[in-house]
C-alpha cells in the first residue's frame, strides 16, 4: 500500500508548509523589508528586464510586482486594502478612475523628481501631487485598410462618419460597463456631443448596426477583419474600437514584418487616456516607493514603455521608437474629459448606455 | 445485526470522537478560507460606519433589471443542466460499459474542456457556432450571441463532470444483478429501471447538482458567447465589485446567490435523503466489454460522433490556429522571454501551473477525503449531513467575492497570506474539494457497512478498517477525484490573478496576457499556449487513469 503512505507523508509535509507560510508574515516576503519595494498594478504592466535591473542596481531596492486583475479591479482592491496595503506604489490608475482613487484617500502626496520634465498637457493634481502621470494612450476606432481599398470606400475619420449609411454594419465596439476601451469610446462621444447629445448619437449608431461584444479580446481578435487573430477567425467587421497603438503592434508582432501596417486609425474618433502612479497612503517602504516613482519618470523608463505597454511617454525628450512614429502616431486632437466630471457621470452614463444600446 | 457487545459499545464512543476528528480539518479549512473572507466582504458592503443597512436588500431586489438577471441566471442553468445530462449520460454509459481502443485517452481528452480558461474556450467555440463556423458552413446556422451558444458551451464544459461522476460508479456496478432480473423475466428496460437506475440515482443527482452550480455561476461563457445582452448574477456581481465599486449592491447579490445556492443544495439533500443504498461494487475492469450487436455499436458510434463534433472540434480549432505559422513559429516564440510582458519565457508557466496544481490537489484530496469519510459513517448525525451541503457552497459563490474577501481578511498575522504563494492552491482547492467529496461519497456509501462491522468485531482499529475495507474500494474514486481537482487547478484563473507575478505566471494567466495584446505573434502564442495547456491536462489525467494498475486487494 505505497500510496497511502505517500499520502500520509505528503499530508504531514503539507501541514508544515501551511504553517511556515502562516508564520512567515512580516518578513521580507511581505514587502516589509526595507530593501524590497512592491509595485501593485493591473495586468498590463510590463517593463524590459534590463531596464528594471538597472534601477535595482542603482537604487539598491529589489522590485516585487503584484498584478491585481484589470484596471478597475486593481484600483478597487487597492482602495479596499488601503489601511494595510499590499505594496508601496500603485501604478495604473487612469483618468476614468482617478477621482475614485483620490476621493478614497488612496495616495499620499509626493512630488517626484523630474516632475518638471512632464509635458504641461499631462500635469494633474498640481496642488497636492498625490499622483504622477506616467503614460498616455488613445482609444480610437481602427480600420482594416484592405477592406476599404477593396470596396473603394474612404475609411471614416470622425464620430460623425460612423453614423453615415456608407459605414452601416461595419463597427464593433466593447461593452462600456465591463471594458475600458468600451468605456473610453462612450466617454469620447460624451465629450464630443455633450451630456445630452451622446444618447442621440448612440441611437443613430445603433440604427447603423454597431455590434457590441463583451471585451477587447473578442472585438479585436474575433470580430475585427484587420487584425491577425480576426483574419484567422474570419472576422467581418472592418472597424473596431481599439487603441492608437494597435497598428504598430500588428507590425511588430508579425513575422515577417510588413512594410506598412495592415490597419489604420480613424483620427477623429479618439479619447485620450492617462495613467498615473502614486505612493500608497500606508506604504511600508515609502522611501523605496518614492525611488520607484522617480524611476518611472526617467527617460530610460519612459522610452522603454512604448514597446512593452503600447503607450506613449509623458516627459519631454523621451525617445519614442520609430515603429510608433511610423505606424501609430498619437492622435492629433483627441477628446478629453476632466476626471472629476467622469466621476460624477460615469455610472449614470453607463447605465443609460446599457439600457439604450444593449436592451 | 445488533452488535451490543460491550467492546463494540466502547468502540462506538471512540468512533464518535474519531468522527469529530475527521470533521475538524474540513470545518477549519472552510471556516478560514471561505466563510470568514466572504463574511468579511459582505459585511464591508452592508455595514456603513458601524450601521447595518439591511434595507439595501429590498432596494436592490426592487430593481427590474436585477430581477431579470436573476430569472435569466436560473432558467439558463436549468436548461444547461438538462441538456448536459441528456447529451452526456449515454456517454457515461459507453465509457463505463464498453471497451474500445483509445478509451483511456478519450476519457482524458473529454475532461480537457472542463479545465480550459473560458477566454480560450470562447474563442474555440465560436469556430463551431459562430460566423463561418462548422454549423454556418453546413446549414447556415449561426448561434453566437444567442442563448443556444451559451447552453452548448455549458454542455461542452460539463460533459466530463457527468461522464466521470456517473460513469465512475456505473463502471463498478455489478452487471450480474441486472442479468439476474432479466433471468427472472424482466424486460431489458424494466431491469435497467428497477436495478441500475436506483443505484445510479445518487451519482446522477450529484452530477446534475454540480453542473447546475457551475452553470448557475457561469461567467466567461455568458460574456463571450452570449454577448453583453445576457447577464448572470455572477457577471453582475463582478461588475458591481470591479467596475462600479458598489459594494453594497454586490453584497446583496452575493447574499441572494448564496441563498439560492443554499436552497438548491437543501432540495438536493432532501431528494436524495433516501440513504444511498449499499451496492455490490466490482472491479471496473470486469464490467466493460466490447460492444455486441448493431444496437450497441450504433450507440458507441453516436456517442463518439457527439464527442467529436461538440468537444473535439473546438479544441482542434485551437490546435490548428496554433500551428498556423511556418515551422512551429508560435511554439518557438514561447521559449523566448521578450523581457517586457514576460520576464521569463512563457513556456515556464507550465512548471508554475503544475506546482500549484499538485499542492492544490493534495489539499483538496486531504480535506475532501476526510470530509467524505466523516460523511459516510452510518452514525453520521444531522449536523454532519448539513455539512455535506456546506461543502458545495464554494461552487455557488462568485470568485470575485471570495477573491476580494481574501484580500481584506487574510491580511494580518497569523494569517497574512495575501502575498504568499500558498493562497493560490488554497483558493483552487476550495473549488476542488466539492468534486472530491461528490466523487467519493457515492462509492464510499455503497460500501457495505457490515464489512466494516465485521472487521471491527475481529479487532481491527478504525484506521485499519478504513485501510483494508474502504481504501481498496475507493481508490479509483479517489484517483478520479484527484484528477478532477488537479484539472480544476490547472485551468483556474480567478484566484491565480491575485499573486501572479510577471516572473511567475500560470498557464491561463499567460494566455490571458497574450490575448490582451494586438499582433499576430501574441495571438498565435496564446493559441499555442492553450494547446500546451490542453496537452498538459490530458497527460496529467491520463497518468492518473493509469495509476490504478495496482490490482491487489480488489475483491
Amino acid at each position: 500500500m505505497g500510496i497511502t503512505k505517500k499520502v500520509t507523508v505528503l499530508a504531514v509535509g503539507l501541514g508544515l508548509v501551511t504553517l511556515s507560510a502562516c508564520g512567515s508574515s512580516g518578513g521580507d516576503d511581505s514587502g516589509g523589508g526595507s530593501k524590497t519595494v512592491t509595485l501593485v498594478s493591473h495586468s498590463s504592466w510590463a517593463v524590459s528586464k534590463d531596464v528594471l535591473a538597472a534601477f535595482e542596481k542603482q537604487s539598491g531596492y529589489k522590485v516585487r510586482v503584484l498584478e491585481d486583475g484589470d484596471a478597475g479591479e486593481a484600483v478597487n482592491k487597492a482602495i479596499l486594502t488601503k489601511d494595510n496595503p499590499q505594496g508601496d506604489v500603485f501604478f495604473g490608475v487612469d483618468n476614468t478612475l482617478l477621482s475614485r482613487a483620490l476621493d478614497n484617500g488612496l495616495f499620499q502626496p509626493y512630488e517626484a523628481k523630474g516632475s518638471d520634465m512632464i509635458l504641461p498637457e499631462f500635469r494633474v493634481d498640481q496642488g497636492k501631487h498625490r499622483v504622477t502621470p506616467v503614460d498616455t494612450g488613445d482609444i480610437c476606432v481602427n480600420y482594416d485598410k484592405a477592406y476599404f481599398s477593396k470596396h473603394k470606400l474612404a475609411p471614416p475619420t470622425s464620430f460623425d462618419d460612423l453614423i453615415k449609411p456608407a459605414y452601416k454594419d461595419l463597427l464593433v465596439t466593447e461593452n462600456a460597463s465591463t471594458s475600458s476601451p468600451g468605456l473610453g469610446f462612450l466617454l469620447g462621444t460624451a465629450a464630443k456631443y455633450g451630456d445630452e447629445g451622446w444618447q442621440d448619437y448612440w441611437k443613430k449608431l445603433k440604427a447603423n448596426g454597431v455590434k457590441v461584444v463583451s471585451g477587447w479580446d473578442q472585438a479585436y481578435n474575433e470580430e475585427f477583419s484587420g487584425s491577425a487573430g480576426g483574419k484567422k477567425a474570419k472576422g467581418d467587421r472592418p472597424l473596431v474600437v481599439s487603441y492608437a497603438s494597435s497598428p504598430p503592434a500588428e507590425v511588430i508582432y508579425a513575422d515577417p514584418r510588413p512594410t506598412t501596417a495592415p490597419t489604420g486609425v480613424a483620427d477623429g474618433t479618439c479619447f485620450r487616456q492617462f495613467e498615473y502612479a502614486g505612493l500608497l497612503s500606508n506604504a511600508k517602504n515609502a522611501e523605496g516607493g518614492k525611488a520607484l516613482i522617480d524611476f518611472m519618470l526617467t527617460k530610460t523608463f519612459q522610452g522603454d514603455m512604448p514597446l512593452n505597454m503600447f503607450v506613449y511617454p509623458v516627459v519631454e525628450g523621451a525617445q519614442v521608437p520609430k515603429e510608433f512614429t511610423e505606424f501609430g502616431p498619437a492622435a492629433e486632437n483627441p477628446q478629453t474629459m476632466d476626471p472629476a466630471k467622469i466621476a460624477d457621470h460615469r455610472d449614470d452614463w453607463v447605465k443609460s448606455w446599457t439600457s439604450l444600446v444593449l436592451r | 445485526m445488533d452488535l451490543a457487545r460491550p467492546e463494540v459499545v466502547g468502540r462506538r464512543t471512540r468512533s464518535a470522537a474519531a468522527r469529530l476528528g475527521l470533521v475538524a480539518v474540513p470545518v477549519a479549512f472552510f471556516a478560514v478560507f471561505f466563510a470568514y473572507p466572504v463574511a468579511a466582504i459582505v459585511a464591508r458592503g452592508l455595514n456603513v460606519d458601524g450601521e447595518w443597512r439591511f434595507g439595501r436588500l429590498w432596494d436592490v431586489l426592487g430593481q427590474s433589471d436585477i430581477r431579470h438577471v436573476l430569472w435569466f441566471t436560473t432558467w439558463q442553468a436549468l436548461a444547461s443542466t438538462a441538456l448536459t445530462l441528456l447529451i452526456a449520460l449515454p456517454g457515461a454509459y459507453v465509457f463505463a460499459r464498453f471497451d474500445f481502443p483509445g478509451k483511456q485517452v478519450l476519457r482524458a481528452v473529454v475532461t480537457v474542456p472542463f479545465v480550459l480558461p473560458t477566454v480560450v474556450v470562447g474563442t474555440a467555440f465560436l469556430a463551431l457556432v459562430g460566423r463561418g463556423g462548422l454549423l454556418d458552413e453546413l446549414w447556415g446556422v449561426r448561434l453566437d450571441t444567442t442563448v443556444w451558444a451559451i447552453l452548448l458551451a455549458h454542455v461542452f464544459f460539463n460533459y466530463a463532470v457527468v461522464v466521470r461522476t456517473v460513469g465512475g460508479l456505473w463502471a463498478q456496478l455489478d452487471p450480474r444483478q441486472e442479468e439476474a432480473a432479466r433471468m427472472l423475466g424482466a424486460s431489458r428496460w424494466t431491469a435497467w429501471r428497477t436495478v441500475t437506475l436506483p443505484a445510479l440515482g445518487p451519482a446522477v443527482a450529484a452530477a446534475a447538482l454540480m453542473v447546475f452550480l457551475f452553470t448557475f455561476t457561469s461567467f466567461g461563457v455568458v460574456q463571450i458567447l452570449g454577448g453583453p445582452a445576457f447577464s448572470t448574477l455572477e457577471v453582475e456581481i463582478y461588475r458591481q465589485t470591479s467596475e462600479i465599486f458598489d459594494l453594497a449592491t454586490a453584497a446583496v447579490l452575493t447574499i441572494v446567490q448564496f441563498l439560492a445556492v443554499g436552497a438548491i443544495l437543501a432540495v438536493h439533500a432532501w431528494t436524495v435523503r433516501r440513504r444511498e443504498s449499499t451496492l455490490r461494487l466490482v472491479d471496473a475492469g470486469l464490467t466493460a466489454r466490447r460492444p455486441r450487436g448493431a444496437g450497441q455499436w450504433a450507440l458507441l458510434a453516436g456517442v463518439l460522433a457527439v464527442i467529436v463534433v461538440l468537444l473535439l472540434l473546438p479544441l482542434a480549432v485551437l490546435v490548428q490556429r496554433s500551428l498556423d505559422a511556418p515551422d512551429l513559429g508560435y511554439y518557438r516564440a514561447l521559449t523566448e522571454a521578450d523581457g517586457g510582458v514576460f520576464l521569463v519565457a512563457p513556456i515556464e508557466a507550465i512548471g508554475n501551473s503544475l506546482q500549484y496544481a499538485v499542492v492544490a490537489t493534495l489539499i483538496a484530496v486531504l480535506v475532501g477525503g476526510l470530509a467524505a469519510a466523516a460523511l459516510t459513517r452510518r452514525d453520521a448525525g444531522r449536523f454532519v449531513r448539513g455539512f455535506d451541503a456546506l461543502l458545495m457552497l464554494p461552487l455557488g459563490v462568485s470568485a470575485v467575492t471570495v477573491g476580494f474577501g481574501f484580500l481584506i481578511s487574510l491580511d494580518e498575522p497569523p494569517l497574512d497570506l495575501r502575498s504568499s504563494w500558498i493562497l493560490v492552491p488554497l483558493a483552487q482547492a476550495l473549488v476542488g474539494v466539492p468534486f472530491v467529496v461528490r466523487t467519493m461519497l457515492p462509492v464510499l456509501r455503497a460500501v457495505d457497512d457490515r464489512l466494516r462491522e465485521a472487521a471491527a468485531v475481529l479487532g481491527a482499529s478504525p484506521w485499519r478498517v478504513w485501510r483494508e475495507i474502504d481504501l481498496p474500494m475507493v481508490r479509483r474514486a479517489l484517483l478520479i477525484a484527484a484528477g478532477f481537482a488537479f484539472a480544476v487547478s490547472l485551468g483556474e484563473f480567478g484566484a491565480t490573478v491575485f499573486i501572479a507575478r510577471p516572473d511567475n505566471p500560470t498557464l491561463p494567466v499567460a494566455v490571458a496576457r497574450l490575448l490582451g495584446r494586438a499582433g499576430d505573434l501574441n495571438y498565435g502564442q496564446a493559441m499555442a499556449l492553450s494547446t500546451v495547456l490542453m496537452v498538459v491536462c490530458a497527460v496529467a489525467l491520463l497518468v492518473l487513469e493509469r495509476l490504478r494498475t495496482d490490482r491487489t486487494g480488489e475483491f
